[in-house]
């Protein structure tokens, strides 16, 4: 049996099966690198140098370079990898969910509080 | 024998990490989420546990995706928190039992579960807040660790009927443990949220609401759900539920409902906490006496 993770109709959701996997492998392991703060600061100071020495894509460059969280997604990042990044770059996840989802940072969070009704 | 006095199920948030730190308890925001633990506190009182077995996940601490497994046991003496990358504060140190971390380990293989064993393992937010939560103000950890990380990076995850048997596995491991200790099962993480996608921000309370009368009652119901039904009704990251599915699994005496809380939002999720007491069945105890 395959996994079906990628064989799926949830909408506005990529589950990171192997395919993912793969293909955010470079992306993924620099954003893992950043566990240490050295790490994250030789990428704050030559970010093209940094996301090259880890080989990552020419996709994956530019949506570093756009910080584009859904570009990133497609690109193969992983959302719990992509958040360390996110922290570099200063983005809480409430900016990163108004991000993918068009929304302003306050309307995001007024949908989250109104959840709870 | 160890006995396991029960569960205690916990979301794991970040940002509690930055509240906690910077004593924002009684704050509008963060007060109906720790206004849920003094109930908690006063149960593990009484239950006075010696060890956590504790179901987490790990977002990228201790793991990567070089060698991700499904299922790892720690066997440490010691466990340390470190930097995850966006600056929560560390927790101190946290002892390990490797005498309880080689046992279950033991038992768990000779069941088939085919473990990855740790003997050295960093332990990410998953398991400092939810154990920041229980036994807040500092010092020495009260009780010795025992974490048990579940793949909830990278799919296939495994399944939430192999995470209950995962659970009950551990469960009567526990119990045939030749050590007079008190075993206290947490599960962390949860509930219904959704980090990543267009969907990001997706919460479903009744649906967490359901778990959370299921998780008493009707585990089975939870280890039931296919991967793909957990994610569409509890959002991309809502699969952590299957700690807490786990947890229930250890507990094999009857089982009831100590306290509960739940409040949304905590930053992008649905906060949830419960406290389950475990009774050994009245046969057990006859044995036992």
């Amino acid at each position: 049996m395959t996994s079906d993770a990628g064989k799926h109709d949830i909408p506005g959701t990529t589950l990171f099966d192997g395919a993912q996997a793969r293909k955010g492998y470079a992306l993924n392991k620099m954003c893992y690198s950043f566990n240490s703060a050295a790490n994250r600061e030789a990428f704050v100071r030559d970010e093209d140098a940094y996301c090259a020495r880890y080989g990552l894509t020419e996709a994956q460059r530019a949506a570093v370079r756009g910080r584009n969280v859904l570009e990133l997604i497609a690109a193969g990042g992983n959302i719990y990898y992509l958040a360390k990044l996110a922290g570099i770059l200063h983005l809480d996840v409430q900016d990163i969910g108004a991000q993918q989802t068009g929304m302003s940072k306050d309307d995001f969070k007024a949908m989250l509080v109104a959840a709870g009704r | 024998m160890a006995t396991i006095t029960g569960a205690i199920m916990s979301s794991h948030v970040p940002s509690i990490g930055g509240a906690i730190a910077k004593g924002l308890q009684q704050d509008p925001y963060w007060k109906p989420f720790f206004d849920g633990f003094p109930p908690a506190h006063a149960w593990l009182a009484k239950a006075k546990p010696d060890v956590a077995v504790v179901f987490y996940n790990d977002h990228g601490l201790n793991f990567f995706l070089d060698k991700l497994p499904t299922f790892a046991v720690g066997a440490a003496p010691e466990y340390r928190n470190a930097d995850e990358g966006w600056g929560i504060p560390t927790v101190r140190p946290f002892n390990g039992d490797p005498a309880l971390s080689w046992h279950l380990i033991d038992s768990l293989v000779a069941d088939e579960f085919d473990i990855t064993m740790c003997q050295e393992m960093l332990v990410d937010h998953a398991l400092t807040l939810p154990m920041a939560l229980l036994w807040p103000g500092g010092g020495e950890w009260p009780v010795r660790i025992v974490p048990i990380a579940m793949n909830h990076v990278q799919y296939p995850l495994p399944s939430p009927r192999r995470s209950y048997h995962l659970g009950q596995a551990v469960g009567r491991a526990i119990e045939a443990w030749d050590e007079d200790a008190r075993v206290v099962v947490l599960g962390t993480g949860g509930l219904s949220h959704q980090l990543d996608g267009p969907r990001a921000g997706f919460i479903n309370k009744a649906f967490d609401l359901m778990c959370m009368d299921a998780i008493v009652d009707d585990p089975g119901r939870l280890a039931r759900l296919s991967m793909l039904e957990l994610v569409r009704e509890a959002g991309a990251q809502g699969t952590e539920l299957m700690t807490w599915v786990a947890a229930r699994g250890a507990l094999t005496g009857s089982v009831s409902k100590i306290h509960s809380n739940y409040h949304i939002p905590i930053s992008n999720t649905a906060a949830a906490l419960m406290v389950l007491e475990n009774r050994a069945p009245p046969a057990a105890r006859v044995l036992a006496a």
